[in-house]
């Protein structure tokens, strides 16, 4: 898989967590995971398909992102629920439309489909292509959460 | 800026509606009104006179783009400040939206500030 695709979706999740949660969030050692087990409680997963088909998944513990979703409404969430759920998706649509900004201004076009969002502890994230899992893990000050990203081989 | 006058917030996503909400409270603005999609923006416009529409571009049934062109060719809405707050902001998408007259453009992620000032602009 073509490393320059995974690049901007490190840069567009820093830079979304930044502007619409006022949080920091430092970007961990990518690696390669090998089963779909989700690392997190919560996961947003959207399907992208142009120069590369894949897939990509948010998925954060949930102390991180109770403390994420409480600073976009500037006020305390103390639990999962539909309002944590729907802020999971537009997270996931906003990383994405950012990173494919970036890949379009590469000439690297890519079109995404409206994200579904799974919970539970040990849910399976099941990325559509059989391509390898490259997951980049975040730390904040609340909590890990973790990107992953597949594209077709 | 006249913080009186009516704003449809449309965005299929409750988190955004809610962020906008809270970003045009803070502003001064009190007059709001939500939809999740365009064609439920649409029965809010053709029930009730609307000075603003601030809507998202990719949603289920009808999109922002889709909307921004139905206002526009409306007798009632065809001059009303339509702002695009979108994940979309590629070249092609710019350049379709101000063909369909948009008046204005927020790509996500966004600050209060971005709102802020793309309001002064088409309000003043």
């Amino acid at each position: 898989m073509d490393v320059k695709l995974v690049n901007p979706f490190i840069n567009a999740t820093i830079n979304v967590l930044e502007t619409m949660a006022f949080m920091t969030v430092d970007a961990g050692k990518p690696y390669l995971k090998k089963d779909d087990v989700a690392i997190g409680d919560v996961s947003g997963i959207l399907g992208l398909t142009g120069v590369a088909n894949g897939t990509i998944a948010v998925t954060f513990e949930e102390k991180c992102i109770l403390a994420i979703v409480s600073n976009m409404f500037g006020e305390t969430m103390t639990e999962l629920n539909s309002e944590i759920t729907d802020a999971v998706g537009e997270l996931t649509n906003m990383i994405s439309g950012q990173a494919r900004r970036e890949l379009g201004e590469m000439g690297r076009v890519l079109k995404a489909a409206i994200p579904s969002v799974v919970t539970g502890r040990g849910h399976s994230i099941i990325h559509f292509t059989n391509g390898p899992k490259i997951a980049i893990p975040f730390e904040t000050n609340n909590g890990k959460f973790t990107i992953e990203v597949c594209f077709e081989r | 800026m006249d913080t009186s006058i009516k704003i449809l917030i449309v965005d299929d996503f409750a988190t955004m509606r809610r962020i906008l909400k809270n970003i045009l409270k803070q502003l001064g603005f009190k007059n709001l009104v939500e939809a999740d999609d365009g064609t439920t923006a649409w029965d809010v416009l053709e029930g009730q006179g609307i000075d603003l529409i601030i809507s998202d571009w990719n949603m289920p049934k009808m999109t922002g783009l889709e909307l921004l062109k139905k206002v526009r060719a409306s007798d009632t809405y065809k001059s009303t400040p339509f702002l695009m707050v979108t994940a979309e902001a590629q070249k092609q998408n710019v350049i379709e939206a101000v063909q369909a007259g948009v008046s204005n453009y927020v790509v996500k992620p966004f600050t209060a500030e971005a709102i802020s000032d793309k309001l002064d602009k088409i309000l003043k």
